[in-house]
């Protein structure tokens, strides 16, 4: 058995690498081959621990030592001062913004501080390629436990009284869907890992396959036994090679020890995986396209009932669930899921992984208890708007969620709640956005995505997305007329009551969203011909302000000669001839010069 | 244009489905397996020719509209030659609100083709994708398999250099 003093983790998700950690992995291998250190010092390329905003990052345990934003060429003050002399190397650590003094531990780090990492307590700790790192830290224990000692009707009541609800978007209670599946009759039935998290914005279940695959290998044939399937679907997106790969290795490996295949730990229960590449259709996502798609076909939903617990795939009673939702199963076995409940809210719990996005300080993954407000998220954990700007409204639920503006940040993150304020808890993608965000240019944009990947099965959703889409296009050109908003409510409504499939069911909940909390934006669109935010570019206007000191440099910058004024004087934009480009605004000395 | 001259250099028609054969004797019996195999098929060939198309209708005995209903549907399969290089940019939400469009309008004006174009010279395709998951570091684009992050108009530029240089 190696005994390594040091163990130095470097993360290896998606993120870090093509921000460069490839490299530093390199580097380190060979300046510590140099010096001899390989049997002293182990290096270890682990998935993604979160904090991408501050990527590559390195963390060097047992003290956990948190290094960010390392580059190659940091790797010779690595190894020479820390590694070899125990020398911090403080110009790589973090500091909280404003602060002077960095940080030694990712743990005292509030990004981390205020997590709560369930799902993700191996994610950043283990090699997700070496199947001995997640048995040493109780990796296929509950499988063990659950197989052994536990009847399947156990593990569903379990599951059911630990109150675990699907974390893909629906939110369905998982033990009753686990239980619809084990008392449909027959001898072949299926577990399905849906992995195709379309949802732009989103990556928990990205980072989760490629940091601790095990995990959620594991929740899978624990579900199989307790329904009575003996093989298993990972259905993952085409886009994300990196967790295709790391999934296929861990199926090998799990294989090759007997946990995954026939006559598991001895019991007599089989139970085998089988990975299904998406090919680019968001609408796969959904549970009957889903399954179309692994039967060859095109991937277009169908209607139910009958449900896929009765009839799913090839006909058979199948159980799908997210990535995120199996990643759960594992510790309710082993700790209990009266423990699991003690977590989150009532009818909300356990923990929810967020991706946070967009004009935030700190973007990554991060795993909280549910009922957390919003704000604890965005400001606590996510470190505040970028550039010191004035939050505007949070995106939650991807293209079938919605947005809570600044009087919803305290609210309750749980699903009801979310539901009752026109959002979605969704798949758990959240888009920070600021006062230079347009939110009917963001409806736009989220309908544009809908309507684009709308399987055409459906007339609502086929044509009506189409029609809302129009609309919205010419509120965003400066055409919006009197009666599109009233119109756009109406065909949201209509298309929410009577297309197929959950893709045109939420397809509108933006616009609505956007409509219930920014209805006088929308309004200045249409009657002002003005958008207030200064993002879209028909109709923006740049004005001085009476700010201008007649300096004339913003006269010489313009490519189209629309200012004029005299030395000294306030000067004008002729808004016939001006083209928005903003030069103007960016060479203004005086920052005389809005947009808006 | 003859779809096979672009692929087969010796010109004639008995090794055009070798590689096609080899796919196949892989998944023989294997249930549900068009979509891996058009995948494989695609991969081997570098997109989608009708010809082999209309041979794995035969051989897998599936009707080639049914085939050709499966491609069409799916972004991932092409039914046209593409560049050797493939760029992916994001146009997901994280990395509109980070100046998406902006970095897709340098890539244009850099390559004088337009999102869903090849350059004339077959070394690079323009794709724009919806999300690929790397959210942390809007915006974010794809070349090949490697992703490349907090992109401005001029990184943009300088990375799409450095694959011109290499060829």
């Amino acid at each position: 058995m190696e005994h390594f003093r040091l163990r130095v983790l470097i993360c290896a998700g998606t993120g870090c690498m093509s921000s460069g950690s490839k490299k530093v992995v390199t580097a380190l291998c060979e300046q510590l081959a140099n010096k001899g250190l390989e049997q002293e010092i182990k290096i270890v390329e682990t998935g993604c621990h979160g904090f991408c905003e501050m990527g590559p990052l390195v963390i060097i345990d047992p003290q956990g030592v948190f290094y960010i934003r390392v580059q190659e060429a940091d790797v010779a003050d690595i190894v020479e001062e820390h590694l070899c002399n125990g020398r911090i190397v403080e110009r790589l650590l973090y500091k909280e913004i404003g602060a002077e003094k960095g940080i030694l531990s990712y743990k005292d780090i509030d990004f981390y501080k205020k997590q709560k990492r369930i799902v993700l307590a191996n994610c950043g700790h283990i090699d997700p390629e070496q199947i001995d790192d997640a048995m040493a830290v109780g990796g296929y224990d509950a499988l063990n436990k659950a197989l052994k000692t536990m009847k399947p009707s156990e593990i569903i009541d379990e599951v059911k009284k630990s109150g675990l609800r699907g974390r893909g978007g629906g939110g369905f209670p998982s033990g009753v869907k686990w239980g619809f599946t084990r008392n449909t009759p027959g001898d072949k039935k299926y577990v399905i890992c849906n992995a195709d998290e379309g949802d732009p914005g989103a990556f928990m279940d990205r980072s989760l396959l490629e940091g601790d695959p095990h995990r959620v290998i594991e929740g899978m044939a624990i579900c199989g036994y307790a329904i009575g399937a003996d093989e298993g679907y990972f259905y993952v997106r085409a886009e994300y090679p990196l967790a295709i790969k790391r999934l296929r290795i861990a199926i090998q490996q799990a294989e090759e020890k007997g946990l995954i295949g026939d006559n598991i730990f001895g019991t007599g229960f089989n139970f085998h995986l089988k990975i299904k590449e998406g090919a680019g259709a968001f609408v796969c996502g959904e549970e009957t396209a889903l399954m179309a798609s692994i039967e060859g076909k095109r991937g277009t939903p169908r209607s139910r009932p009958p449900f896929p617990a009765v009839s799913g795939l090839w006909g058979k009673p199948t159980n799908i669930n997210n990535v995120e939702t199996f990643g759960n199963v594992p510790q309710i076995i082993t700790k209990g899921a009266d423990w699991y409940a003690s977590i989150g809210t009532a009818s909300s719990t356990g923990t929810k992984v967020f991706a946070l996005t967009g004009r935030i300080n700190h973007t990554g993954l991060a795993e909280v208890p549910m009922g957390i407000t919003m704000r604890e998220i965005i400001y606590d954990i996510g470190g505040g708007i970028q550039g010191g700007k004035k939050f505007k409204a949070v995106q939650i639920g991807g293209p079938s969620g919605g947005c809570l503006p600044e009087e919803l940040l305290d609210m309750s993150v749980d699903y009801d709640s979310l539901l009752q304020v026109g959002a979605m808890m969704g798949s758990g993608g959240l888009v920070v956005m600021d006062e230079t965000t347009c939110m009917v240019d963001i409806s736009k944009f989220f309908l544009s995505f809908t309507q684009e990947e709308s399987c055409g099965k459906c007339t609502p959703c086929r044509e009506g997305t189409k029609r809302m889409l129009e609309i919205l296009t010419r509120i965003t050109q400066g055409l919006g007329r009197e009666g599109d908003l009233e119109l756009l409510e109406v065909l949201a409504k209509n298309i929410k009551l009577t297309a197929l499939c959950g893709l045109g069911q939420t397809a509108p909940n933006p616009v609505l969203s956007t409509l219930r909390y920014f209805r006088s934006e929308y309004e200045a669109h249409i009657k002002e011909k003005r958008c207030p935010a200064g993002a879209c570019l028909g109709l923006t206007q740049y004005i001085i302000t009476a700010a201008c000191k007649g300096c004339g440099l913003c006269l010489k910058e313009c490519p189209v000669v629309a200012i004029s004024g005299e030395k000294k004087a306030l000067h004008t934009i002729d808004q016939a001839k001006c083209v928005k480009c903003g030069a103007c605004m960016a060479k203004c000395p005086f920052k005389a010069i809005t947009k808006g | 244009m003859n779809n096979n001259q672009t692929q087969c250099c010796c010109g004639g028609n008995t090794n055009q489905f070798v590689k096609l054969d080899e796919i196949l004797k892989k998944y023989l019996g294997v249930k549900g397996a068009l979509i891996p195999v058009l995948q494989e098929t695609q991969h081997a060939y570098g997109y989608l020719p009708k010809e082999v198309l209309q041979n794995m209708a035969e051989k897998m005995d599936i009707p080639v509209s049914e085939i050709y209903g499966v491609v069409t549907f799916y972004a991932q399969f092409h039914l046209n030659p593409r560049g050797k290089n493939i760029i992916r940019v994001c146009q997901g939400t994280a990395c509109h609100v980070r100046g998406g469009k902006a970095i897709l309008q340098a890539i244009e004006d850099a390559l004088k083709i337009k999102a869903g174009g090849t350059t004339l010279d077959l070394l690079f395709t323009l794709e724009t994708v919806a999300c690929i998951g790397a959210c942390g570091l809007a915006p974010v684009m794809m070349i090949n398999d490697d992703t490349h992050g907090r992109l401005t108009p001029e990184t943009t530029t300088a990375i799409l250099a450095s694959y011109t240089e290499v060829m």
